[in-house]
């Protein structure tokens, strides 16, 4: 018989050696190695063609560009392939779990998408009528009423752009209400140890001095040490809750009294709503102002698929200094209150330009909608009881940093169990990229050792926390049975290894600068 | 050399002391990115903030350990953040301070006094 011997293999055949070349060109598995998008593109070539223009008279003189403006020309596919190459080598929330702590990075339903799409949302302009985008304005009063019945407060504040955008609104309606009642002695904001960054730098960036709160050895804020710091000159504390070791402050109750009885205002950094959205009201807790990151328990995308956008609720107390603009509605319909109105004597200013992240409101609004009030509270039931299933898969490897009771929606390790190896947080971390997980929030809190912080979020399911805990056990079984080159190496499998963070925080190259000579001629 | 429980040290000579922070502390930062040292002319109250110091890992503040004015920052960590890595208790200075009252540093932990408060940590 006759037989063509030459078609195309169908089995993998040759070498099964593990040892594998490098390749000559830097790329990788059908990934290029990636260059700067200006490294990419000269001004041989362009996207557009462009006619001539018809006028050789121009007005601007001697103020005509003469320099290159150093733009790189590439055609339409060049492009496009750069950006989705470099979206290849990022992990992302709709490419597995995230379980960075203390982000929420929690899937982003696709209806939210499909709602801030349509065109009465998405086709508006903040200078148009308001007469011509009641339905907008109305969907933003909606969203205000979710937020204030959420969270048991009067007043809300829509616009600040993002969680330290709403800290600096929160801090900013303070010092108003304090200046109010003539009382400017108070330059001090008070903040636990285990705060996120943002809390200290916001109350500097308002020009408080900032102080901070002792941490009880079970991971809350230590009241003795809060009530000897607490007087006359302090203007607020600034408190998370759950706070971000995962723990739920107890005492909070106690903390809100005593800040109150010495004349300060009561801030509680709202990131980690989504662990008692639905369950726990922070108005009832004595809350006089508090950011709720849509990003995070309202599942509008973060980062680079964002905006973010931080809304603050105010307390009765607060309310008067809120920022315009804020919607009422009159017979004649929704209307914006502006600055410059009477209404907004009182108000402290404003934070953007116009009112905020109209596309965000739409997805948190219809996250809220589609979930319902139960819905958002099994949000929080299921979130807690996601990180402590982790929590407990792992505790008998890992070593939990407040081991005693159940945690909230993170769940927080020491690196007390790599004591030994040879390994550590850093390099475990890096160990995961190689199995496929990106890793969990690494040393934050600063007052855990080696801290390594996990927060799953509600939106994975028991499938895939196995999945993501195994690996975990794994990789630790790695560690203590000796097999340190797995992680000192780490990263092998990702399109770069492991990163120089000092000598990039050291010299840091922050603008790309053309080679002399490149051709980036002002066309 | 005396030094403080936030790991600063201070070694005086006459009235002006020169003040940085402990080897434990550098080594606890890890890889020094940035430092901040105040200006000369500086009044500074004992525990008053006067410098910053920014490690890959974390931003932390530096206390004033005694009350005084500041005579000189040393300039040369703003080029060479890595000496405080490299050799924190000399070269890695923070800034040399006019000392209000010299009894003050005398107050301080000694050596042997700071080893035993690390040992206890």
């Amino acid at each position: 018989m006759s037989m063509v011997n030459v078609g195309r293999p169908t089995r993998p055949e040759g070498s099964t050696t593990e040892t594998r070349p490098a390749t000559l060109t830097g790329g990788r598995g059908l990934l290029q190695d990636e260059a700067l998008i200006f490294e990419l593109g000269g001004w041989d070539k362009t996207g557009v063609d462009l006619p001539a223009p018809a006028l050789d008279a121009s007005d601007l003189g001697d103020l005509v560009r003469k320099d290159p403006i150093g733009l790189p020309g590439l055609s339409e596919p060049e492009a496009m392939r750069h950006f989705v190459r470099l979206s290849q080598k990022n992990h992302a929330i709709d490419l597995a779990l995230y379980p960075l702590g203390s982000c929420t990075m929690k899937h982003n339903p696709r209806l939210n998408e499909k709602m801030a799409r349509l065109p009465g949302f998405s086709d508006v302009h903040p200078l148009q009528p308001q007469s011509t985008v009641q339905g907008a304005i109305e969907l933003m009063d909606r969203l205000a009423h979710w937020l204030k019945t959420l969270t048991g407060m009067p007043a809300v504040a829509l616009s600040p752009k993002a969680g330290a955008n709403g800290e600096l609104c929160g801090l900013l309606a303070i010092h108003a209400a304090h200046d109010a009642k003539g009382d400017t002695a108070r330059r001090v904001v008070l903040v636990p140890t285990s705060a996120h960054g943002t809390n200290p730098a916001t109350a500097a960036f308002v020009g408080y001095s900032v102080r901070e709160i002792a941490q009880t050895e079970d991971g809350r804020v230590d009241l003795k040490d809060l009530e000897a710091k607490l007087g006359p000159d302090v203007a607020a504390i600034m408190v998370t809750n759950p706070n971000t070791c995962g723990l739920f402050e107890r005492d909070i109750m106690e903390i809100s009294r005593l800040a109150h009885a010495a004349g300060a205002y009561f801030y509680c950094d709202g990131a980690n709503f989504n662990a008692i959205v639905g369950r726990v009201r922070p108005g009832d807790l004595g809350v006089d102002a508090m950011h709720i990151n849509l990003h995070k328990t309202f599942s509008t995308p973060h980062g680079g698929g964002g905006p973010g956008a931080g809304p603050v609720v105010l307390s009765e107390a607060l309310a008067p200094f809120a920022p315009a603009p804020w919607v009422v509605s009159g017979a004649d319909g929704y209307k914006l209150v502006e600055f410059e109105e009477a209404e907004a004597a009182d108000a402290f200013g404003r934070m953007c330009a116009f009112h905020g992240q109209m596309g965000m409101y739409v997805r948190a609004l219809s996250y809220m909608m589609s979930h319902g009030a139960d819905g958002l509270k099994q949000v929080a039931e299921d979130a807690v009881l996601n990180a402590n299933y982790i929590k407990a898969r792992l505790q008998g490897v890992m070593s939990p940093a407040f081991p005693e009771g159940p945690c909230m929606h993170e769940a927080l390790f020491d690196d007390s169990w790599l004591e030994g190896t040879g390994v550590t947080t850093l390099d475990f971390a890096k160990a995961m990229i190689d199995e496929g997980f990106h890793p969990m929030t690494m040393y934050f809190p600063l007052v855990v050792h080696g801290a390594m912080l996990i927060e799953p979020t509600e939106t994975e399911s028991k499938f895939e926390l196995d999945r993501f805990c195994d690996a975990l056990l794994a990789l630790a079984g790695a560690a203590k049975g000796g097999d340190t080159e797995r992680f000192k190496g780490a990263p092998f499998y990702a399109p770069l290894r492991r990163l120089d963070e000092t000598r990039a925080a050291r010299q840091p190259k922050l603008r790309w600068t053309s080679e002399p000579g490149a051709n980036l001629a002002a066309e | 050399m005396r030094f403080t429980k936030d790991h600063e040290w201070v070694s005086v000579d006459g009235d002006v002391a020169t003040v940085g922070i402990t080897k434990y502390a550098a080594d606890a930062l890890g890889d020094v990115v940035f430092v901040e040292v105040p200006d000369a002319g500086k009044a500074l109250s004992k525990g008053d903030s006067f410098a910053v110091v920014e490690s890959v890992k974390a931003a932390s503040d530096v206390y004033a350990p005694v009350a005084g004015e500041v005579v000189e920052g040393n300039a040369a960590l703003s080029a060479a953040p890595e000496t405080v890595n490299a050799d924190p208790e000399g070269s890695g200075w923070f800034a040399k301070i006019r000392v209000a009252d010299v009894a003050d540093v005398d107050a301080l932990m000694d050596r042997a006094a700071y080893d035993a408060y690390l040992a206890s940590l």
